[in-house]
């Protein structure tokens, strides 16, 4: 099958609301623009375009027909979409491309999760009819698969707060930067215990594009495109108490059909402190890996598009003849997990 | 290089009611992923990989429900997708399970798409006026209204036109037995005497609102072979905004542009002539002439003609919803995989009631949005 | 920065009551349930869920044994809660905790009475007073052990129960976007402001923050007149839930004289049967106290009398 890169990444500023309209489309303008010039490319030049967002995180039905008109998707354009993380849609584009009928896709993903109350929105992902009428927040979920971890001794609090410090240090141009170590993280109060405010992902309103093309293409396109040398995921069970929390089977899964050995660098879409921790284990991922060196999405998460960000980013970042893990997930606590594998040219 | 061939191996339906109270939401996708996975012969345990399609999540108010859905469709350890493409999902789900077929990266795929309205209440959940606005917004009729009497003013296509199409389409559904709405009796005078909804649309010219599931297995040409199966010839998408100045919302650029890549993929240059069934999104009668133009079937201002000769009936030149289509069972988002499987069922020979004779290469249709997202595919009982 | 230039904001709030029927086994579930019984289902590797899937969470085939389990049991991991949030079963601070019940293998999600915990406490369920709303018959759980005289004092045969009701409501910030909020602050001063797409040069009212086939913004001012014509249109006469608009009206595309495209508007001020492709319009506005940011400052359009413009002028607007 055909062999695919990405040839140009671009993304929003992260930040914590912008003055956008209720759907964040007014965000991918500059950027689909930014990822098309980073590739040489003109929109009619796209043989299949792709997007994920999220109807709820604007509130209402269709949100993302916007979007279209914020592409200029007229001549028609060939289109499809996602409701989920916009790294899904980049797998859709993938597949799509390796099926020979396009050799350029393009991929967006955004989201203004500042135009509701995000960590209550995202209650309505859970089982509907024994969990979600409790509405068990996003927050509070995460501190139960937290603790579940800390107390059989997996992690603690100090290697939480060590993550956090190692990732609000990493990007000045991050939505949360900060030098701060470990133990002064650890002197802040709980936002709801286990979990403080540094465990916890900020909220984020933002957008982000990636173009992709055959590798051949690719090659024509910019010096130094990623090669996609693997691509898989895998959806665990909707029972939360009958899951492995504190593993993450699904990600291993993915990694093992993808093949993850002599990575360099990682980005993981691991909103919480602990969820980084149990990504590098089931990634199998050593000290030697660079993880986030973006901040991750403990340092900026824009839903919907954070995902395609971290293959974005990953792909920015890997130099040429290095192997780069991006990692994606949807979903509460994990459940849905992606593993792309990068290869810098 | 080249694409791996891709067949529908079994399709599957639920019976569509106005409120499936009997089942949960999993238990609906259920019903229709056993009957698929009966009808190919296989069970959940061999399929590689899920796509899941439906609409809008406020129907249901579950934000992403193919989350929770993962066990009830077997996806639990397996590649989950979930698309949504306003209405034409259905088609877009069946397009995207035959990408992943196409592109060789699984052998099985299982395509689920549904829609349980009685969770709430569709007009509602499309007509959330948000601020700013001017609320006159009343539901996909209200919508689609004005752009039919467009087309009535434009093809000067004879009144009654439309309530042939509601005749025929009920009629037919009289023949599946999993239909929503199944009135073997309905006549051009009780729809022409049932009450005007959004006028020019009346009552019997509107599809119903349904619960209901669709589901599709497909396999790549090992899983098929020494089966029955429906090959996919060719699939095509396309999407243009809702709203722009000079936008021709009566025949849709999206939806002509969708229809030529598909007769082009699949080596067809005279429609009418050479596909023996269509399975097209009519949830108003007046779009099967509309849609008929639209992807080429006839000339435009031409398709009402066809309509009205009776040639879109069982026995016609261009049999259209021979399983009684949206106007009989409108589960929205499974409404466009409905077309889909209707069509491979179709071409093998596994439409019952409703076969068309010796149909060979059939059609099928979905759009959505403000008749802006188009997807089909079109299946033959050949190899392509 | 002037006051003109923040685009404008309004909370929308949608709120629904969502109608869940249950199917056979979580039918069963709300029906113990509302008998004072806690229900799980024991998995095709024995183990025993709560609540109980209705299909096996490893190999997803249907569930169909149910088991009768304690109604109390350890917490084997919570979380405080300190701030409830709307919807959620307390008001005051308490902790979120997964609950293994005594007698089930994987445990229940659920909301325990108490600002703090700790892993291994014995918590017990405390009853909703009111009954038939699934796991909502759960109101929270408590610290300490099953009191068995006294739920056996409380279990009861119940109705079935194969519906729930789920209320859902959100609350959100909507913004229009720059454009769209020069265009309101135009109508709130009785001033219908379009602007023209320096790609296309076609006038959008409102205007766009992307030309929809250009995707640059629409930039160049343009007030348009209050009359126009209706290209297309319907008259809605059914009557739906949230309709702010009482059938039957006239629900019309108006295209606006110079502008190049049209918008949905009602006309009023002749009988629906007499609104016609082609006929002149003009707004009939509101009182002035009465204007806002907002199209509805435009109560409907009307009939000017005017000659109905051909319809080749406006045949590619539709």
């Amino acid at each position: 099958m055909t062999d695919v890169s990405i040839v140009s990444f671009a993304q929003a500023p992260n930040v914590r609301a912008t003055h956008g309209t209720t759907n964040g489309v007014e965000m991918l303008v500059p950027i689909l623009r930014e990822a098309l010039d980073g590739a040489g490319l003109a929109k009619q030049d796209i043989g299949f375009w792709c997007s994920g967002s999220s109807d709820y995180l604007a509130g209402r039905a269709f949100s993302f027909i916007a979007a279209v008109d914020a592409i200029g998707a007229f001549p028609p354009i060939h289109e499809s979409h996602v409701e989920a993380d916009a790294a899904w849609a980049l797998y859709e584009a993938w597949v799509k491309i390796r099926t020979g009928e396009v050799d350029t896709a393009l991929v967006y993903g955004f989201g203004k999760s500042s135009a509701g109350v995000l960590r209550r929105v995202l209650a309505m992902q859970l089982d509907p009819y024994s969990v979600a009428p409790l509405w068990p927040d996003a927050v509070s979920v995460a501190g139960l698969q937290a603790r579940l971890g800390l107390d059989q001794g997996l992690w603690t609090e100090q290697d939480m707060a060590e993550v956090a410090a190692r990732s609000r240090g990493a990007n000045p141009n991050a939505q949360v930067h900060e030098r701060v170590t470990a133990e002064e993280l650890l002197d802040r109060p709980y936002l709801a215990d286990p979990l403080r405010r540094h465990d916890c992902p900020p909220v984020t309103d933002g957008a982000a594009v990636v173009v992709l093309a055959t590798a051949e293409r690719a090659r024509e396109l910019t010096p130094n495109p990623a090669r996609i040398i693997g691509m898989a995921h895998r959806v665990e069970s909707a029972q939360l108490g009958a899951r492995e929390l504190t593993a993450s089977p699904s990600t291993a899964a993915a990694a093992a059909a993808v093949g993850t050995d002599g990575a360099t660098l990682a980005e993981l879409h691991a909103p919480f402190t602990h969820q980084e921790i149990l990504l590098r284990r089931a990634l199998r991922l050593g000290d030697e890996v660079t993880v986030n060196p973006s901040g991750g999405p403990l340092c900026g998460n824009p839903m919907f598009a954070a995902g395609l960000a971290r293959i974005g980013e990953a792909a920015t970042r890997v130099p040429p003849g290095e192997r780069a893990i991006a990692h994606a997930t949807s979903g509460p606590l994990l459940q849905q997990n992606l593993v792309c594998v990068l290869e810098g040219e | 290089m080249g694409r791996e061939r891709a067949a529908v191996l079994g399709v599957g339906q639920t019976h569509h009611r106005a409120r499936r109270t009997d089942v949960s939401m999993g238990g609906l996708c259920r019903e229709a992923v056993d009957r698929a996975l009966a009808d190919a012969g296989l069970d959940l345990a061999d399929i590689d990989a899920v796509v899941l399609g439906k609409a809008p999540d406020l129907f249901e108010g579950v934000m992403m429900p193919e989350l929770a859905l993962a066990d009830a469709v077997g996806a639990a350890g397996k590649p989950l997708l979930r698309v949504h493409t306003a209405g034409s999902v259905g088609g877009s789900t069946g397009n995207v399970a035959a990408s992943l077929v196409h592109g060789g990266e699984h052998a099985r795929v299982l395509a689920v798409a549904f829609e349980k309205q009685s969770e709430s209440n569709a007009m509602w959940a499309l007509s959330i006026s948000p601020p700013f606005h001017m609320p006159v917004g009343a539901g996909a009729g209200g919508y689609f209204a004005p752009h039919v009497r467009s087309y009535i003013r434009r093809s000067g296509a004879p009144e009654h036109v439309g309530a042939i199409v509601a005749v025929k389409d009920r009629r037919n559904g009289a023949r599946n037995p999993y239909a929503h709405l199944r009135q073997p009796d309905i006549t051009l005078e009780s729809v022409r005497a049932s009450a005007m909804l959004w006028d020019p649309i009346r009552y019997d010219e509107t599809c119903p609102s349904s619960d209901g599931a669709c589901a599709v297995v497909l396999g790549d040409e090992r899983a098929a072979r020494g089966r029955d199966a429906a090959w996919i010839h060719a699939t095509a998408m396309r999407t243009e905004p809702t709203t722009f100045a000079g936008r021709d919302q009566v025949n849709p650029r999206a939806g002509r542009e969708a229809a030529a890549a598909l007769w082009r993929a699949a080596g067809i240059t005279d429609p009418l002539s050479e596909v023996d069934v269509a399975e097209i999104y009519v949830p108003f009668s007046w779009f099967e002439p509309m849609w008929l133009e639209n992807l080429g079937f006839t000339a435009e201002g031409q398709g009402w003609k066809l309509t009205e000769a009776g040639e879109t009936e069982i026995g016609g030149r261009l049999p259209v919803n021979p399983s009684g289509g949206v106007l009989s069972s409108n589960p929205i988002g499974a409404s466009g995989l409905l077309r889909f499987a209707e069509a491979a069922m179709q071409v093998m020979g596994r439409a019952g009631e409703h076969q068309v004779d010796g149909a060979r290469r059939a059609v099928g249709h979905a759009y959505g949005g403000g008749s802006q997202y188009f997807s089909m595919w079109l299946v033959g009982a050949e190899k392509p | 920065m002037t006051v003109d230039q923040v685009p404008l904001s309004a909370p929308l709030d949608i709120g629904f009551d969502y109608t869940r029927s249950l199917g056979p086994t979580l039918t069963r579930f709300a029906t113990a349930l509302a008998g004072r019984r806690v229900l799980g289902a024991r998995g095709g590797d024995g183990r025993v869920h709560v609540p109980p899937p209705e299909y096996d969470p490893v190999t997803g085939k249907a569930l169909t044994e149910l088991v009768e389990v304690a109604s109390s049991g350890t917490v084997t991991s919570w979380c405080a809660q300190p701030e409830p949030l709307a919807g959620q079963p307390l008001e005051h601070p308490f902790c979120w905790a997964f609950v293994l019940l005594d007698g089930a293998d994987t445990p229940l999600l659920h909301a325990v009475d108490a600002p703090v915990l700790r892993t291994g406490a014995r918590v017990r369920i405390r009853w909703a007073v009111e009954r038939g709303n699934g796991i909502r018959d759960i109101a929270c759980f408590e610290p300490g052990e099953e009191e068995p005289a006294a739920q056996d004092g409380a279990a009861a045969e119940a109705d079935e129960v194969a519906m729930i009701t789920t209320p859902v409501h959100l609350s959100y910030m909507h913004t229009a976007s720059p454009e769209e909020s020069r265009y309101l602050r135009g109508l709130a001063e009785g001033r219908l402001l379009g602007q023209r797409c320096p790609a296309c040069e076609k006038v959008y009212i409102p205007p766009r923050g992307a030309c929809p086939t250009d995707g640059v913004p629409t930039e160049t001012e343009v007030e348009l007149p209050d009359r126009g014509i209706v290209t297309t249109f319907c008259v809605v006469n059914v009557p739906f839930l949230g309709q702010r608009i009482p059938p039957p009206y006239v629900a019309a595309y108006i295209l606006l004289d110079g502008a190049d495209i049209a918008f949905l508007h009602l006309v009023l001020g002749c009988p629906p049967d007499q609104v016609r492709m082609g006929m002149r319009v003009e707004a009939a506005w509101r009182p002035r106290e009465q204007w806002g940011t907002t199209l509805e400052n435009i109560d409907h359009f009307r009939p000017t009398g005017e000659p109905d413009a051909p319809y080749e002028t406006y045949a590619r607007h539709l």
